[in-house]
């Protein structure tokens, strides 16, 4: 499938409701590219996650189920357990992935889940309006790190990847980001070697796509992609984290 | 005829066996029967105990308060389940392990050394059998053939060479007098 | 041929009779030995098991399972099944069948290892958050537990909606002789809404976040059509004694203890029967109601402070004289307690 600009056949004509500069929406249709590509929509599963991205379903056009607050891997986990032949990816926030569902996150990859995980690194709680997250930076204000995030008080940002790569399970890791065109590029080729590598059976894979969120972050697009460029990326740095494949993207 | 008993002992000496073993009985013979055993960290306490309910009819609660008859092997589980029996009920008491001379106010008590007869048969961990047996003998609720049909279902899979020694043991408590 | 059961085990086994596809667990007293047995089991049928990190995961993996179209469930007692609740509303919300089994043990809290029914409310009354209904079993002997899974998927594939079987730690762990019978595996209901790829059909999704004008109270109101009719059909009880003055009314273990008292009774002279609620929700009212003119008195009878009581008094409606006893924290009611009870009315 050869259409650059065309909508995908995995997306919807549904507009997206997500603000102007959100990283979700890219992500979204990296994702819906992704899956064209590699011909598998009539057999993909997707999983929505709660948080911003909870409307997923309605902007694929493909299989999409909810999850509750944090359980995308559990239920990944059954749906891929009963049906190993498809395609199963779950989509997650910060909080929904790192905090409320680290136990679920943990254990998934740990299981050697054959299922790709796609993280959105915010660094804060869209959807409820501008909370800190476990991946929010030192110093960060947030709604409920007014101050600014303080390690004393509210601990450090967690590297989700790195704290992943010494599971035995998991089989590639990767982190991208959506803040220019060269990097969107790169995070695509990420999230089409994981959707790949669990094709032909290789394992747990996770794609950690830093992102940005204007609103919450209190600034304009181009602010807040600086802020990714010279803040995120220090902290998270972007790159393949682990890859026990061999393959090259 | 319903007959309600508590079978009690150290962890290790077989007591959810013998239970086990008396309910396969039962069924065999057509009887109804319920087993309810303790569980669970009561059992890491050092004593199990479990609870048999043999009958013509259905049987409902399979929990036991007052039993019918006692099987005790050590001697803290009769100080346990000693005051429960019912009035006129049978204890069988494991002697070797219990030599005091503790009298149960109306009941009808018989002692026998079962572990010192298991140590003669040569199988020190069939004292439960020979307990088994005695209670048999003195309480005609299943014969002592099921039993013995009921060691060879029982054992049949991983433990086919102990049912000889388990039939003699059986057999011991059974005439001893 | 009849064969000695444990309780835990005969769940296990008519549960993969009944063609459960997959199982999903965390260990808990006094419900292990159901998880133990289905890791061996469900294993030797290629079936699917997981011991999950959690509670909240095993019923989210009952969730994705169910999604992807298997017969789904999970075990647990009673803290454990606190931590399911969310899990549950999601699968009433999302309309996923699954099955949920409750081995109750003594409560608030870590409480005891002992079998209880003081779990009642949270099953019967939604247990979750949101206006939902589970479908609710309740078997008081080995040979039931073997038998109740089939029913419980059944019906939790015909309404939609997920099952749970409510038992308890003393028949889980009791063993009595049971047959091994043939247990009906057929899926049943529309299966027109399970994921498994769009080939060949339009995308699907399965949600219960509705956030569009009056989407969600249509929603509901299509839940609370769906549990009405439950309600009307699917009534399920045992009932002892049609004629007696004095009627019991109990479930699962509790009922047993009651049979006992029950045959005692009358051996005495006494009319008493028993009333035995096989499904608690829907709770069989519409017998209660019938009863109302004949029994001078209603009995329940229950192992925990008096839950079940309310929805007797409910039926009842004042019309009768309804009493209660029970046993909270882990003991158990003896026979010779419900007689004792009878006597005083
Ligand atoms: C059990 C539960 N707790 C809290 C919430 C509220 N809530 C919804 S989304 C969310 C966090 C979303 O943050 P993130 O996962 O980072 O996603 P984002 O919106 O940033 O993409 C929270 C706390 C919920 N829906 N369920
Ligand atoms: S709040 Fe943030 S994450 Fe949510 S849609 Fe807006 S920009 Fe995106
Ligand atoms: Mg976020």
């Amino acid at each position: 499938m050869k259409k650059l600009f065309g909508k995908p056949e995995s997306l919807t004509t549904v507009n997206h409701k997500y603000c102007p500069g959100c990283g979700h929406g890219i992500v979204h249709r990296l994702i819906a590219e992704v899956i064209d590509e590699l011909g598998v929509r009539e057999k993909t599963i997707g999983i929505a996650p709660v948080g911003c991205a909870v409307f997923a379903y309605d902007y694929w056009n493909f299989d999409v189920t909810e999850a509750s607050h944090g359980r995308p891997p559990a239920v990944a986990t059954g749906i891929k357990r009963v049906l190993p032949d498809r395609v199963v990816f779950t989509y997650q926030g910060d909080g929904d992935l790192a905090a409320i569902g680290m136990a679920e996150t943990i254990h998934a990859a740990n299981r050697g889940e054959n299922i790709t995980v796609i993280f959105i690194n915010n660094a804060i709680y869209g959807m409820t309006t501008g909370q800190m997250a476990p991946t929010s930076l030192l110093g960060m204000k947030t709604t409920t790190t007014p101050f600014g995030r303080e390690a004393k008080i509210a601990g450090y940002p967690i590297k989700v990847s790195e704290l992943l790569v010494t599971l035995e399970g998991t089989t590639y890791l990767a982190r991208g980001a959506v803040d220019s065109a060269k990097h969107v590029l790169e995070a695509k080729k990420a999230i089409k070697k994981a959707f790949e590598i669990q094709l032909s059976g290789k394992g747990y894979s996770l794609v950690e796509i830093l992102s940005q969120c204007p609103p919450n972050w209190k600034m304009s697009v181009p602010e807040s992609l600086e802020y990714v460029r010279k803040e995120m990326m220090t902290q998270f740095p972007l790159g393949v984290i682990k890859d026990k494949t061999g393959m090259t993207v | 005829m319903r007959e309600e008993l508590i079978i009690a002992g150290f962890g290790g000496q077989g007591i959810m066996f013998t239970g086990t073993l008396l309910s396969q009985a039962a069924m065999m013979e057509g009887k109804f029967v319920t087993y309810f055993p303790s569980y669970g960290a009561e059992v890491r306490g050092g004593t199990a105990h479990c609870s048999v309910t043999i009958a013509d009819t259905s049987i409902g609660s399979p929990v036991i308060t007052h039993p019918d008859s006692l099987l005790i092997l050590n001697k803290p589980s009769l100080g346990r389940f000693g005051p429960r029996l019912k009035k006129g009920g049978l204890l069988v008491l494991n002697s070797t392990l219990i030599e005091d001379e503790t009298s149960i106010g109306g009941g009808q008590v018989v002692r026998l050394p079962a572990t010192d007869i298991a140590e003669k048969i040569g199988q020190i961990t069939v004292a439960n059998i020979v307990a088994l047996g005695k209670y048999l003998a003195l309480r005609k609720i299943v014969s002592q053939e099921s039993v013995g049909q009921a060691l060879e279902v029982l054992l049949a899979k991983k433990k086919k060479e102990l049912i000889e020694v388990n039939k003699k043991a059986l057999l011991a408590g059974y005439e001893y007098k | 041929m009849k064969q000695l059961m444990k309780g835990s085990a005969a769940l296990g086994e008519g549960a993969i009779q009944a063609g459960g596809g997959a199982y999903f667990g965390y260990p808990i007293t006094p419900q292990n030995e159901l998880t133990e047995y289905m890791s061996r089991r469900m294993l030797e049928e290629r079936r699917v098991f997981i011991q999950a990190e959690s509670e909240l995961a095993a019923i989210n993996m009952v969730f994705g399972a169910s999604v992807a179209g298997a017969r789904a469930m999970t075990s647990s007692s009673s803290p454990g099944v606190s931590l399911k609740q969310e899990g549950i509303s999601y699968m009433a919300g999302c309309e996923l069948p699954g099955l949920i089994v409750n081995v109750q043990r003594g409560g608030p809290g870590l409480g005891n290892i002992s079998g209880s029914q003081a779990d009642y409310f949270q099953a019967v009354r939604g247990g979750g958050h949101g206006d939902y209904q589970v479908i609710v079993l309740t078997p008081a002997s080995v040979q039931e537990m073997y038998e109740m899974p089939s029913m419980a998927f059944s019906l939790s594939e015909k309404y939609r909606t997920p099952a749970l079987i409510l038992t308890d730690g003393i028949l889980a762990q009791m063993q009595e002789p049971m047959e091994l019978v043939k247990i009906n595996a057929a899926r049943s209901g529309d299966q027109s809404w399970i994921l498994d790829g769009c080939k060949g059909r339009a995308p699907r999704k399965i949600r219960s976040l509705l956030m569009e004008e009056g989407a969600l109270e249509a929603h509901n109101r299509h839940l609370q059509k769906k549990y009405i009719e439950i309600k009307n059909k699917e009534q399920r009880y045992q009932l002892i004694n049609e004629q007696a003055e004095i009627m019991l009314v109990a479930y699962g273990v509790s009922a047993r203890v009651c049979y006992t008292a029950v045959q005692e009774a009358n051996r005495k002279g006494l009319k008493v029967g028993l009333l035995r609620p096989i499904t608690v929700w829907p709770f069989p009212e519409k017998i209660i109601q019938e009863l109302v003119p004949q029994v001078k008195a209603f009995l329940v009878i229950e192992l925990s402070a008096g839950q079940m009581v309310e929805d007797v008094n409910l039926a009842v409606n004042g019309k009768t004289p309804v009493y209660f006893y029970g046993r909270a924290g882990g003991a158990c009611v003896t026979p010779e307690e419900v007689i004792k009870e009878i006597g005083k009315i």
